[in-house]
């Protein structure tokens, strides 16, 4: 592709099914009514000028550049505040329109620096373009009057300028970041030839003010004001690839902006279904750990962990690495080798692994870390409803009246999405928020939860199941939907269940530490306030009854009937870009891609035919499982692809004796991570950018990743993959991830009618894609349940085993923040870190108050697994007894402190409850130290 | 962190505790934030950036949200001055009668000590050029008349 900015169309599209006809200039144009007279001119080919309009943005009206004459109407409306109607007849070129344009751009432009040969937007500026579309030549003002020329530029973010000199103060940065970020931390400062744009305060720079950083603003500027850093100092980009963010489960699609082999800045693709052209600093900004001086480009071995690492070729380190696996099958046999795919890597390079660990090492030990984040999801609703996949698309927000919100922190670990669920509730959309701390949605500017209920951690299922009481004891469950749709006998049992009077928010209250008139209010809304939809992350999945919390929000869903059109549905937020893929791919042990049980004979007997070998029958192991078969000494060798299992995973010395006890631990990555410490081969991996294939989002939506770069270290990591298959004997000939793709399409019947052909040219589809759905499925169950009727399920309530007591009074919980992502492997290697440099304690004034602790001190953080010290900052968004961290930074590795407890159904992890105590201290633990001596001695490479 | 002394941190803690009692008044009017701005700036002279932090919380605004409508009015500073102030009409009436050719008179005169300000009418348009000092208007000022008004100030 080459380099043309995206067409904007002035005004958004409207949304009406009626349409009118009028005629722009002599040419007749139909457009649904709404439109404004400028979209209807944009689609017909005939741009009019504009300044202060852009098609994400509400008609503001104040630029004048867009005049247009109407036949039958006074004076020159602007266009882009007109509503089209029919019969209008509309001119754009008139000679007293060209007369009065050229004079409101002579009034701009004499108060603008006239160095566009020398502006890095040169060529790439609305003002410059609209000046030149009014046939502008000199300027009668001269440039002596008062003009902003002298203004400073403010570049305190790391990543744009913004250089008011060049403002026209036509407020589409201050609209942006209201209407589509919904941050509102820009404004216009002063009035009149006085107004410029402030961020925040006048005493704020933009680093300061309340910006998070999404480069909305910038997107919208029309000017080189507000500009990436990036694009002065490599210049103006000369050709884009459309391709997706490797970060979050939103799944943003990008144009990266390429100057040569140089990735200028990655701009929001306005065509993407996911984000529709929004973005977080996250994907929009933090690419550049592709670059950073930690990536390891050469693959490494060594004979045992003590020793140095040697660089190799890939010939030498594959071959050492196939032909060790080889002797360590032959004496210990295939269930003592294992493998782990990763959710940050495309379905391609997922699905290679897990054939790679089933068809070439002969067992079916792979797992993947969404063991440790969504399994619970997998598990719950595929019970529930057949399926494991949220019901909805992100848009059907839009068309919710309640929102619930539970475990989930959307603003900082989905941006682009909250933004969406922000602006439907600034329309007026209610929302509840479960969550044991004050999460930035329950309040912040235009927005405020109706309802936030500050569970004590661990009690989710008491919660819910005190909801499911008050909607079935009041009579507001919708018992037709669920006579039609459910297994009604089922209903019965669960109705009866909940109903006892023992799961009263009354009764519940002592346990869950929520007021119940709160609780009975947020039922009675969420049951009886229109189209509720509920969305959930890791504050449901991640503890001892992750899958009993899944199924009771199913249960919940289906009692009130908020299931199978839009506007409703279960929604589980997806924290990396590819769980839902690598789920589907057949990354658990027990399960082939489309969630097909390995015991299954006629499924085993399809990729027995396909692959043409023998697979085991037998479920293999779990990660855990595999960790305690290593100390056991019957797990020998693992693969682990793109994952940090030491950093993410819980119990941390736990993880440590299971990698040591193996004899062969290889690590395919970008970076030497934690888990490398303790490993033999290296590989080094490719980055998002510098390969193809896809991801799947929290929406099902599988969409491309196109490669813009050559891989620094040579391969692709599907290529390293079957490098590693074939010196194994296993003779694979993929030429590219496509043939990939059509082996999946081939073997799965959700995937069936997926190619990469499709998804080039229809953007995007979400699965299933087949015969029955050709076009596939933006909402889920909507003639009837995947597994046909709904199955309530009976939740009991099972404190976990994690109590605190007098040795650990406190309950810590764990999340993350806007800027860091997840172990941080990529954002600390950017400029990120400069809105989070280290993992903070966050602690309730009282609880600090006793033990004499002020913000900024250091404090020593004790569970029954381990110990860490880290700063603490004092907050009452936590309730008294409830502390909280961040596990973004391996120096604090907040995982040494959590529980080996997991979830009973699936092992993910119980992350979110630990009890633990805090005391002052003075710096970082003798553990802490001791890691990062052992990390730097593991770390080393050979000098040649 | 820098811990501050005693007294100050009371000072500030004072001052908020006022502005909080202002916004708890209006706070359940239509449309509070105009009448609570003109609340505090008649209270502390001017309704500075802490002011308009305390004010956006509690409104549930941004920080910029409020600093944006404290800068485009002139009713509101945000900072306060101490010196004395002359509100002198420069609109379009009597800007007719001349009043923009007293302007560098009243201003060598005003120097740092007096603040002088220029407003958009007075309603006393047929008998300009006009000026207001605090509630006191003053009207058919020529440019001598002008001087003396902001010397004696
Ligand atoms: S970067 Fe985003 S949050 Fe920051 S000012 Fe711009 S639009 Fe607002
Ligand atoms: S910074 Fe850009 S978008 Fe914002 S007002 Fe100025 S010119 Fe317009
Ligand atoms: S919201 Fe998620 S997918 Fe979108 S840009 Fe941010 S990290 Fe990437
Ligand atoms: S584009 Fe219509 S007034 Fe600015
Ligand atoms: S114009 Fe000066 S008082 Fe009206």
């Amino acid at each position: 592709m080459g380099y043309e900015p995206q067409q904007d169309f002035g005004t958004p599209e409207a949304r009406s099914e009626v349409s009118v006809t009028l005629t722009i200039d002599g040419r007749k144009v139909t457009v649904p009514a709404g439109s404004s007279v400028m979209r209807a001119a944009a689609e017909c080919g005939g741009a009019i000028p504009k300044l202060c309009a852009s098609d994400n943005l509400e008609a503001f009206g104040s630029c004048r550049m867009c005049l247009i004459e109407v036949e039958g109407m006074r004076g020159t409306p602007a266009s882009c505040t007109t509503p089209a109607t029919e019969g209008m007849v509309v001119h754009t070129q008139t000679p007293r329109l060209e007369k009065l344009r050229r004079g409101v751009m002579e009034l701009y432009i004499s108060d603008h620096p006239l160095d566009c040969l020398t502006c890095s937007a040169n060529n790439d500026c609305e003002l410059q373009d609209a000046a030149a579309q009014v046939g502008l030549r000199d300027v009668r003002y001269g440039y002596e009057g008062a003009n902003h020329l002298g203004l400073t530029t403010d570049s305190s973010n790391p990543y744009f300028d913004f250089d008011p000199s060049k403002c026209i103060a036509c407020s589409r940065c201050v609209r942006a970041c209201d209407e589509v970020q919904g941050t509102f931390a820009l404004t216009i400062d002063g009035r009149g030839f006085a107004s410029k744009v402030s961020a925040g305060q006048a005493s704020d720079d933009f680093l300061s003010s309340e910006c998070v950083s999404c480069g909305a603003c910038v997107q919208a500027c029309p000017t080189a004001t507000l500009q990436e850093k990036a694009v002065k100092e490599i210049g103006k980009p000369e050709r884009a690839v459309v391709t997706t963010c490797a970060y979050c489960g939103v799944g943003c699609t990008f144009r990266a902006e390429m100057r040569g082999e140089q990735l200028v800045r990655m701009v929001p693709w306005k065509d993407g279904k996911a984000n529709h052209g929004h973005s977080c600093v996250k994907g929009r900004f933090a690419w550049g750990y592709g670059h950073h001086k930690d990536r390891i480009t050469s693959p490494m071995v060594r004979e045992t962990i003590d020793q140095p690492w040697r660089e190799v070729s890939w010939d030498e380190a594959i071959s050492f690495a196939a032909q060790r696996l080889g002797a360590i099958k032959a004496q210990y046999g295939a269930r003592a080798l294992g493998g782990i795919t990763s959710s940050r890597c495309s379905n391609e390079e997922t699905f290679l692994v897990q054939k790679l660990v089933r068809a070439g090492f002969g067992a079916n030990n792979v797992d993947t870390c969404a063991r440790v984040c969504h399994s619970p999801t997998g598990y719950g609703l595929k019970t529930t409803f057949g399926t494991s996949a949220g019901t909805q698309d992100f848009d059907s927000v839009m068309d919710a009246d309640v929102i619930l919100v539970i475990g989930a922190n959307p603003t900082d670990a989905h941006p682009v999405f909250a933004s969406r669920m922000k602006r439907r509730l600034r329309q007026g959309a209610k929302l509840i928020v479960i969550d044991p701390r004050r999460i930035d949605l329950v309040r912040s500017p235009h927005i405020e939860a109706v309802y936030h209920l500050p569970l004590q951690p661990g009690t989710n299922v008491a919660v819910l199941t005190a909801m499911a009481h008050v909607i079935v004891t009041e009579g507001l469950a919708d018992e037709d939907f669920i006579r039609e749709r459910c297994d009604w006998d089922e209903y019965q049992d669960w109705a009866r269940f909940v109903s006892e009077e023992r799961h009263s928010p009354e009764v519940l209250e002592a346990v869950t530490r929520v007021p119940a008139a709160d609780l009975r209010a947020a039922a009675r809304l969420y049951a009886e306030g229109g189209n509720g939809a509920i969305y959930y992350g890791l504050g449901v999945t991640e503890h001892s009854q992750g899958s009993s919390t899944v199924m009771a929000i199913a249960n919940l869903a289906m009692a009130t009937g908020n299931i199978g059109r839009r506007g409703v549905g279960v929604n589980p937020l997806r924290g990396q870009n590819n769980v839902q893929g690598a789920c589907d791919m057949g990354s658990f042990p027990h399960e082939l891609s489309g969630y097909r049980h390995i015991s299954d004979e006629a499924t085993r007997a399809l990729f027995e035919a396909d692959w043409g070998v023998t697979l085991d029958p037998e479920p293999g192991l779990r990660i855990p499982n595999m960790l305690d078969a290593a100390v056991d000494g019957s797990f020998r060798a693992i693969y682990i692809q793109g994952e940090d299992i030491l950093q993410s995973d819980p119990d941390t010395h736990h993880v440590t004796a299971g990698l040591k006890a193996m004899e062969l631990v290889i690590v395919h990555d970008l970076f030497l991570n934690e888990t490398a410490n303790y490993a033999h081969v290296f590989l080094p991996g490719s980055t998002f950018l510098e390969k193809n294939g896809t991801f799947t989002n929290a929406e099902r939506r599988i969409q491309l990743v196109r490669k813009v770069m050559e891989p620094a270290n040579g391969l692709e990591d599907w290529e390293v993959t079957q490098a590693l298959a074939n010196a194994m004997g296993l003779g694979w000939s993929y030429t590219h991830p496509s043939e990939i793709m059509d082996e999946i399409a081939r073997l799965t019947p959700s995937f069936a009618s997926v190619s990469h052909t499709r998804l080039d040219a229809e953007g995007s589809l979400q699965w299933p894609v087949n015969e029955a759905h050709p076009n596939g499925s933006s909402i889920m169950h909507v003639d009837g349940f995947v597994r046909g009727r709904g199955k309530f399920v009976v939740t009991e309530y099972i404190p976990t085993d994690e109590r605190t007591g007098p040795r650990f009074p406190l309950l810590l919980t764990t999340g993350r923040i806007l800027s860091q992502y997840n172990v941080g492997a990529q954002t600390r290697r950017t400029a990120n870190n400069v809105w989070h440099e280290g993992d903070v304690l966050e602690i309730h004034p009282a609880d600090a108050e006793n033990r004499g602790i002020r913000s900024g001190d250091w404090v020593h953080l004790a569970s029954r697994k381990g110990e860490t010290s880290l700063r603490a900052v004092v907050t009452d968004r936590l309730a008294p007894g409830v502390v909280y961290t961040t596990f973004h930074h391996p120096e604090t590795q907040a995982n040494v402190i959590t529980t080996e407890f997991s979830d009973w159904a699936t092992n993910c992890p119980e992350y979110k409850v630990t009890a633990v105590q805090v005391t002052p201290t003075n710096g970082p633990s003798d553990w802490q130290k001791d890691c990062a001596e052992q990390s730097a001695r593991a770390r080393r490479i050979a000098p040649e | 962190m820098e811990r501050q002394s005693e007294p100050a941190i009371r000072i500030v803690v004072d001052l908020q505790r006022k502005v909080l009692e202002i916004i708890a008044v209006r706070l359940g009017e239509e449309a509070p934030l105009l009448p609570i701005l003109h609340d505090v700036q008649a209270a502390f002279g001017c309704v500075d950036e802490a002011a308009q932090t305390t004010i956006a919380d509690a409104l549930n605004l941004s920080r910029a949200e409020v600093h944006g409508v404290v800068s485009f009015y002139h009713d509101f500073t945000s900072s306060a001055d101490l010196r004395p102030a002359l509100h002198l009409c420069r609109a379009e009436a009597c800007q007719a009668r001349g009043v923009e050719r007293m302007v560098a008179a009243a201003e060598a005169a005003a120097g740092q000590r007096v603040e002088l300000k220029t407003t958009y009418c007075l309603g006393l348009c047929s008998v300009g050029p006009a000026a207001r000092v605090g509630d006191g208007l003053h009207a058919r000022l020529d440019e001598t008349g002008l001087v003396k008004l902001v010397q004696s100030l």
